[in-house]
């Protein structure tokens, strides 16, 4: 398996199935943890890091993991490759752009991918597709046991497990949930559903994590509280109150989308696909935008000329590395607009 | 660059691409004007820690250092990122605070407790320690006293 071979299918995350998928793109959980013999990232010399880099890589393919994974090491990836990860929701921007010892431990059908030497020394995450964050948690206990028995971890009696940052410590679990909103953004009820979030404690971000804006009314809501509270309480919270209340909100929203202008819905998703279907050039953000509106349509029934696998599978290859990785070819902006146009129009068969 | 507010003319620090209708659209806003129109772009972290800074009297924990990492607390103020795990002792009495607000009042882990618990912290410290003494004796050349504390390291690992 090499990351040549991800580049023709979605992975887990987008596969566009699993419960509640019209409005649930995918569910994650991460847990940070650190080595207990070695200082935080920021404080280790470049030795060290090397070191701990080359530790956890055979540590973790030495674990007999229930997913064969592979390791890239990201130092000496491409650009493209980098950015490819990143696109797959695989690495961090960060760790992408950093200049120290670092890498990458990834299942074969993506559902686990383990960053190393990130902010913290470990980042172990899981994703599935839809809302399935029970199974995600039972997966990323048995990891998480499996690494602990042949690492120690630092972990305070009172702190619980210590993470570079005081933000994470305690459980170091991040849930996040990536959602589909488009009826909340349309109907201008999405700072709204913000304010209401802040309230509940929760962060919302884009579609790619910490510091990225949110694009194509997709928002990946998480939780900002780590310790206090065990791991199977946070999840719970998530699974039965949280991500609820916010289905509940967008399914209303597009209710009344329905009622009010059903009409001006059909129109939008109409548009959008014969805009696919026919631009000679396009951005990514402009894609974006118009496949939320197609998916928004074939989940309320109103179009279904286009299912639902090809809407997310477009989401993902039209994005700048794919598109080059698909083609084979590096390319400018400009390029990659033309590419992107036809590539679309080829998948939309109308060409 | 230095761009301005949009709102309001003040030096932006926040600035936002937004996605309507396919266009993209770049702001520039001052943090008020990006509060006042929902965006809280800034990290958990360091809105904390501001806060923290107007709270506390200037001079009281920011001169206290790690003895394991060599961090000072003004240092982590900076940065927002701790050097070791000995940090969270070092200066457990003003991260307490930090901790508190950051996690619903919260300051005890009640969670999972990893198998290899027993190994110890307070060890682990031990040997931090002494390799950061380790770095600083090759770096002097003194390898008499580097061998002697990669012995004790040693020593203390297989314990």
């Amino acid at each position: 398996m090499r990351l040549a071979d991800l580049t023709d299918r979605a992975g887990e995350w987008l596969r566009g199935e699993g419960p509640m998928h019209d409005i649930v793109i995918s569910s994650r959980i991460r847990l940070a943890r650190n080595l207990a013999s070695m200082p935080f990232l920021t404080a280790c010399s470049e030795d060290q890091q090397r070191q701990i880099a080359a530790q956890l890589r055979e540590e973790i393919l030495a674990a007999a993991l229930e997913t064969d994974m592979f390791y890239v090491d990201i130092g000496r990836a491409s650009q493209t490759d980098r950015q490819l990860l990143v696109e797959r929701h695989l690495i961090s921007r960060q760790l992408a752009e950093g200049e120290h010892p670092r890498g990458v431990a990834v299942a074969e059908d993506e559902s686990v991918a383990i960053m190393v030497n990130e902010e913290d020394h470990l980042r172990i995450q899981v994703l599935r597709c839809g809302l399935q964050l029970d199974r995600a948690v039972e997966e990323i206990n048995r990891i998480d046991d499996k690494l602990s028995e042949h690492l120690d971890y630092a972990f305070h009696s009172r702190y619980g497990y210590l993470t570079a940052c005081p933000t994470n410590v305690g459980t170091g679990l991040r849930v996040s949930v990536m959602l589909h909103l488009p009826a909340l953004k349309m109907s201008g009820q999405i700072e709204k559903t913000f304010r209401a979030a802040k309230d509940m404690k929760l962060a919302i971000r884009g579609l790619y994590g910490e510091g990225t804006e949110a694009s194509g009314d997709f928002f990946q809501i998480s939780n900002q509280t780590t310790l206090g509270k065990e791991e199977g309480q946070i999840v719970e919270e998530f699974v039965k109150s949280t991500i609820p209340q916010f289905i509940q909100y967008e399914a209303r929203a597009r209710k009344g989308l329905l009622a009010d202008n059903s009409l001006g819905i059909d129109d939008k998703a109409c548009r959008s696909i014969s805009l696919l279907r026919s631009a000679r050039t396009i951005s990514s953000e402009e894609t974006m935008y118009l496949l939320s509106l197609v998916r928004l349509g074939v989940n309320m029934g109103r179009i279904s000329e286009v299912d639902m696998s090809t809407i997310n599978e477009l989401f993902l290859l039209t994005q700048p590395a794919h598109l080059q990785r698909i083609l084979g070819k590096e390319m400018d902006a400009r390029e990659r607009g033309e590419a992107r146009a036809t590539y679309i129009r080829k998948r939309l068969g109308s060409d | 660059m230095k761009f301005k507010c949009d709102k309001c003319g003040k030096p932006a620090t926040v600035y936002l691409t937004e996605i309507t209708d396919g266009q993209k659209i770049e702001k520039h806003l001052c943090e008020a004007c990006a509060a006042k129109e929902g965006v809280t772009l800034k990290l958990p972290i360091s809105q904390l820690l501001e806060d923290f800074i107007l709270q506390s009297a200037p001079g009281e924990v920011a001169d206290r250092t790690c003895e394991v990492c060599g961090m000072s607390f003004s240092q982590f103020r900076k940065k927002g990122l701790l050097g070791c795990p000995n940090d969270y002792d070092a200066f457990a009495e003003a991260l307490e605070p930090l901790l508190s607000r950051a996690h619903e009042g919260a300051t005890q882990h009640i969670g999972k407790v990893p198998h290899r618990a027993g190994a110890g912290q307070r060890k682990m410290n031990t040997i931090l320690k002494l390799r950061a003494q380790l770095h600083q004796a090759v770096t002097a050349e003194d390898y008499e006293q580097a061998a002697r504390l990669r012995d004790q390291i040693k020593e203390l690992e297989a314990s």
